[in-house]
Order: structure tokens, then C-alpha cells, then sequence
């Protein structure tokens, strides 16, 4: 290790062409040079924002009030008022995922033949700027007894009496859905405009129909995206809180995992007990997100032009 | 050979148009092709061969006009029901499916047997000589390499008609060469028919029975190579034909087939009389057929500026006092600078009418 010792930069000579070359040399070898202290401005915050937030709470959720380290988890896991909020969430999260990536799909296919796609983006993207808060609301008055939505049906005679919308799993699911799909679209779109036309022109001039395009063609290579999709929105949904309070029935059918962790913290000022809390949900959408990813892996994920370069 | 050609005897395009919003792409386009025939389309980018390609293979609807395979009218159905094969610019093959996957997706789609199809896929690859990859992804291969897939895939449905559009221009000049020798190769032994869209006029006259020269959505000339480059029946077909030089003057002396022009100043060029005149025309001249004049022949006196070797002759460029540049050939070197007559082959040069378009 003579040679590292030395100034970086130094010359050396023919003579001791056998050392090895510097440790500047090496590294750059490597692709490690001054540029890569550019990285860790982003590795300090992801340290101070993420992992040690996470590395604490971890330790937090191992000390609890009373009891040995794992007593906040053998609680969780023998209360059903507590375990079944994993139950409730899972219900609400898969299927308003599943259901938007399904309404996504067709509904990029379209909008990638369109001209005004910008127009159509910049309304879809206004549910994510509004926040869940603001959509509750609208879905508050919109949708309730008294709400327009429940006046027209009555008016039109469909329902005898206001049909419940709101403060319930119906409620969630919707707000889910409202608030979820831009952000299920825009990738979905990405993913779908991406692979070039000319792979479904020369499908369908070897007899592929509509169908059979989408199957052998379009589906194989969107398999890859559509899983990031899944898991991105998935998680998304999964972490629900406002709209689960606000238009939903938090007690019961919409008492998903992150009001039971709310609850531990700010009501019963257990932090120990909602770090586990969120410890097992941040388990829990990794197993998920884990699954889908290791599904990818069967699918083909190189470049989706039909062309070299 | 196995693989052969769907039989027909002759494809017909009606009056095809195809607009886009105001502009019209194609202007009405009439076009009789036989069974057995190499078409080249041949135009610049923008005089609507690609979309006539695209349109016969029905991946544009056509605004006015009918398409004809014999007695059946085609236009009217779908991409998938037309059944020609067609090679894209981008080759567009499947990037997730191996060689054989995607040479045998045509069959897969038409329900062929696996024990068939699978000779048929073996045959088109040997065709492309592709034999050894067929386990391999598209990109995997060199672009000459995924061409030829892409021509197996176009192939192994034994279409009637064969639509290539540009098929070489993505590739380099050896491989574009190479390639030339292979698409006529297998046409031939296909008894394929085959239309061919290009920019490339040497492409076309090397590989084509017949060209259709196409500009502003029209179709200028059509004719067999030979034809098109010895008689060019428009000023716009001998600009893609290699006659670089083109020469406005009056007309001074009409000798049966032969037209004298004046440039100015008594430069006198003749040629053949192409058009009727009156008065003034165009006289266009490869630079092959403009060499310096012999001692009191008349011709362009300009003053040489530049000149390049070519191995049997030199090819130079000179200038008139105008600004008018002439392209020629030379069988001595010249010196820059120096003053020349130059004199074009009267049974090669061509006397247009004025520019018509």
C-alpha cells in the first residue's frame, strides 16, 4: 500500500511501473471521484429525515411502557380492535388500487391517440393539488343526505330515501379513488406512451387484432410499469388518514392502521406503542410491495422501442 | 422453398387520397400492380410515399378512392385482415419476444400448427440467414441483424404483397449494400410482390422492376429504371435522377430532336427536345454528360473551383461570373482558378419547358 500513501498525483516512474497506481487513480477507476461528494448533501438528508426517524422509532417500538421488548407487538397482535385494522386497510387499499390501475388503463390507451392530452393532464392533476381534505369536503356536501347528488336521485324518483355515500367504507373508497387516480394515470400514461406505435402497427399487420394486441404486445411490455403502478398507489392508499376520518366511519369499518397508531400516540400519549404500530405497517406494504416486485422479475423489462439505440 | 407468395394477379389503386386536415398527402393516386413485380416508390421526405405505403397497408384510412387486390376491394378492411407483410424504417420488432417469437407471431396469430409453423419459422430464418440467433432477443442483434428479422416475420405469412418502408435507411452504407442483395434475393425466390419506399434513387434503380417517382403527392413518372434514367419525362423526376445541373436560357436554334440554349452572354448548351417550348427552357445535365469542350466547340466559359479525384476521372465544379454553378467531369486535372468551356453531351442533355410545378 506504499503507492496510496503517497501525495495523489505523483508521478511514478517506469521504474515503479509494478506498484500499484494511486489511490485517486483507483478510485476513479471505480467512478469515484470529487463529483461523488456531490452525493452527500442528499445522503444527510435522507439520514436525518429517514433512517434515523426509523432506526428510532424501531428501538422505540422494542421499549415499551411495561413489559419486555416485544410487549407492544403481543398486544397488537392479541386485541382484534387492534389487529383487524390491518384487515380494514388491506380492504380499502387493494381493491381502490386494483380498480384504478383497471380504470387507468383503458383510459390511457385512449388519451395516448388524443391531441389536447396536455388540457386533460392539467385537469387530472387537479385532484392532487386539492389535497384529500378539500375532496372530503366536496364529497361531504356533494354526496350527503342533503347534498345535490342525493336530491337528484330522490328527485328522480331512483331511491325513496338519501343513499348513504358518506361516513362509511363507501365513502373512503371513493375519496380513495378520486384522490388516487390522477396519480394511477399519469404513470400508467407515461408507461403506455412510451413504447413505440410501430410495435402495434406491425402486430396488426400480422393479424393481430385489438385484443390480441393488447395481449401479446402491449401487456408484456407494460407488465414491468404497471407493478410500479400498483405499488406506488398501493402505498399511497395504504397510509390513508384524512379521508378515512373525515368521510369515513373511523370507529368501525373504516378504523384503518394509521388511526389506531394515531390513536396509541396522541390519545394515549403511547408513542412506544405507535412506533410498533407503524412498524408493523411499514412491514406490512413492504411484504406487499416486495410480492409484486418479485413478480416482476418474470416479465421482460429491457427497453420497449421496437429498434436498437 | 416452402414458403411462397399468396397468388394474385394484380393490385390496383383507385384515385387513393388521403388528407391530413387541409393538407392533402396523396392527391389521388392510380397505380396497376402486377403479381410478381418490385415497385419502388420514390420520392423526397414529404411527397407522400409513406403515407401511400401506409395507406395500402391500412394503417391510414384512405379520405377518397378504393384499393383492389383482383376483383376484392381492400381498402375497406382492417391492417390485421389485409394480410401483407410489412418491414417498418424502425423494424419495430417485439423487444420481449426471442428471434423465432417474433418471426413466428404472424403464425400464432393465424393459428398455424406448432409443428408447421415451426418449419416455416426455420425456413424464413435461413431465408435472412439468421438460423443461429433464433433464441435471441432483438436487442441482442446489430441493426442489419434485426432487419432481417423483421423481414422473416414479414415473410413467413407468405403474404400476397410486401411492404417495405425505407427499410435501409437506418443502417450503414456497407450493410445498406449488402442488405440491397439480400431483399431482391429473397423476392426473387419468393415470387414475391414487393413495394418498396425510398429516398434513395440509387436504392430504387438497383433494386426495382418498375419506379413510381412521387413528389407533392402525386406520381410524376412511372417506368422501368432504364427509362426513367435515360428519359425523364419532367424536369422534377431528372432532378432525382442524377441532373444536377439545371440551366435556364432561351431558345436559339430547334434542329428536329435537338434544342439549342442560350445561358447569356452566348453560352450555348444543346440537348434533346423533352418538352414542347416557347421561347425559353431548362436544360438538365448530369455531370457526367459536362465535360470541357473541345477547341471551337461552343459551350460555358466558368471559372473552376474546385476539383476532386475519383479514381478513373475528376469531378469538378465551376462557376460563371452569375454565380451559376456548373457540376463536370474531367478526364485531366484542372487548376483552381482557371478558365474552361464546358460542353454537355447533346444525345444525353435534356431541354425541359419552364418549371410547371
Amino acid at each position: 500500500m506504499s503507492a496510496s500513501a503517497r501525495a495523489p498525483g505523483a508521478r511514478v516512474g517506469p521504474s515503479k511501473a509494478t506498484q500499484r497506481p494511486p489511490l485517486r487513480l483507483r478510485l476513479a477507476a471505480r467512478g469515484i471521484d470529487g463529483v461523488t461528494l456531490l452525493v452527500l448533501p442528499a445522503l444527510l438528508l435522507i439520514g436525518g429525515l429517514f433512517v434515523y426517524p426509523f432506526a428510532y422509532g424501531l428501538v422505540l417500538s422494542f421499549t415499551p411502557k411495561e413489559g419486555g421488548a416485544l410487549a407492544n407487538y403481543v398486544r397488537y397482535f392479541s386485541d382484534p380492535f387492534l389487529y383487524d385494522t390491518i384487515w380494514t386497510t388491506l380492504r380499502l387499499a387493494v381493491p381502490v388500487t386494483v380498480l384504478n390501475l383497471l380504470l387507468a388503463i383503458p383510459i390511457a390507451f385512449r388519451v395516448r391517440l388524443m391531441r389536447h392530452q396536455r388540457l386533460l393532464t392539467t385537469i387530472l392533476i387537479l385532484p392532487i393539488t386539492l389535497g384529500t381534505v378539500l375532496v372530503a369536503e366536496g364529497m361531504l356536501f356533494y354526496f350527503g343526505a342533503q347534498g345535490w347528488f342525493n336530491r337528484a336521485i330522490m328527485l328522480l324518483g331512483l331511491s325513496p330515501v338519501p343513499v348513504k355515500l358518506t361516513n362509511n367504507y363507501i365513502g373512503v373508497f371513493l375519496s380513495l379513488l378520486i384522490t388516487g387516480f390522477p396519480f394511477t394515470f399519469l404513470l400508467t400514461l407515461s408507461y403506455v406512451t412510451g413504447i413505440d406505435p410501430a410495435l402495434e402497427q406491425a402486430a396488426a399487420t400480422l393479424g393481430a387484432g385489438p385484443r390480441a394486441r393488447f395481449r401479446h404486445v402491449f401487456l408484456p411490455l407494460l407488465a414491468p410499469g404497471l407493478a410500479i403502478t400498483f405499488c406506488l398507489s398501493f402505498v399511497q392508499a395504504y397510509s390513508v388518514f384524512p379521508s378515512a376520518v373525515l368521510v369515513g366511519e373511523p370507529s368501525r369499518v373504516t378504523r384503518v392502521i394509521s388511526i389506531a397508531a394515531y390513536h396509541a400516540a396522541f390519545e394515549e400519549y403511547d408513542y412506544s406503542m405507535a412506533s410498533a404500530i407503524a412498524i408493523i405497517m411499514a412491514v406490512i406494504q413492504l411484504l406487499i410491495v416486495g410480492a409484486i416486485l418479485a413478480c416482476r422479475q418474470f416479465f421482460y423489462r429491457g427497453p420497449v422501442a421496437g429498434t436498437k439505440g | 422453398m416452402a414458403i411462397h407468395s399468396a397468388p394474385f394477379r394484380e393490385l390496383r389503386l383507385d384515385g387513393v387520397r388521403r388528407d391530413f386536415g387541409r393538407l392533402s398527402a396523396l392527391k389521388g393516386l392510380s397505380l396497376t400492380i402486377r403479381q410478381g413485380e418490385f415497385i419502388a416508390l420514390l420520392g423526397p421526405s414529404g411527397c407522400g410515399k409513406s403515407t401511400a405505403l401506409n395507406c395500402l397497408a391500412g394503417l391510414l384510412p384512405i379520405t377518397a378512392g378504393s384499393i383492389w387486390l383482383d376483383e376484392r376491394r381492400i381498402d375497406v378492411l382492417r391492417p390485421e385482415q389485409r394480410g401483407f407483410g410489412m418491414v417498418f424504417q424502425s423494424y419495430a420488432l417485439f423487444p420481449h419476444m426471442t428471434v423465432r417469437r417474433n418471426a413466428g407471431f404472424g403464425l400464432t396469430m393465424r393459428g398455424v400448427p406448432k409443428a408447421e409453423a415451426a418449419r416455416r419459422i426455420d425456413e424464413a430464418l435461413a431465408l435472412v440467414r439468421l438460423g443461429e440467433q433464433a433464441e435471441k432477443l432483438p436487442g441482442q442483434l446489430s441493426g442489419g441483424q434485426q432487419q432481417r428479422v423483421a423481414i422473416a416475420r414479414a415473410i413467413v405469412i407468405e403474404p400476397p404483397l410486401i411492404l417495405m418502408d425505407e427499410p435501409l435507411s437506418n443502417l450503414d452504407a456497407k450493410l445498406r449494400l449488402e442488405m440491397r442483395t439480400d431483399i431482391r434475393r429473397i423476392h426473387d425466390r419468393l415470387g414475391a410482390t414487393t413495394i418498396y419506399v425510398t429516398h434513395d434513387q440509387e436504392e430504387a434503380l438497383s433494386l426495382a422492376d418498375r419506379i413510381v417517382v412521387m413528389r407533392e403527392g402525386d406520381i410524376r413518372q412511372v417506368g422501368t429504371p432504364a427509362e426513367l434514367y435515360a428519359q425523364p419525362a419532367h424536369l422534377d423526376v431528372a432532378d432525382f435522377m442524377g441532373y444536377r445541373n439545371r440551366l435556364a436560357g432561351r431558345v436559339v436554334e430547334t434542329a428536329a430532336d435537338r434544342v439549342t440554349i442560350d445561358l447569356g452572354d452566348g453560352a450555348l448548351l444543346t440537348g434533346l427536345r423533352c418538352e414542347d417550348l416557347s421561347g425559353t427552357g431548362i436544360i438538365a445535365v448530369r455531370p457526367d454528360d459536362l465535360s470541357p469542350a473541345a477547341a471551337g466547340e461552343p459551350g460555358v466559359d466558368a471559372t473552376v473551383r474546385a476539383i476532386e479525384y475519383r479514381g478513373r476521372d475528376f469531378h469538378g465544379l465551376a462557376t460563371r461570373p452569375d454565380g451559376l454553378e456548373l457540376f463536370f467531369r474531367s478526364d485531366t486535372l484542372l487548376e483552381t482558378g482557371s478558365q474552361i468551356r464546358l460542353a454537355a453531351d447533346p444525345t444525353r442533355a435534356l431541354v425541359f419547358a419552364e418549371n410547371r410545378a
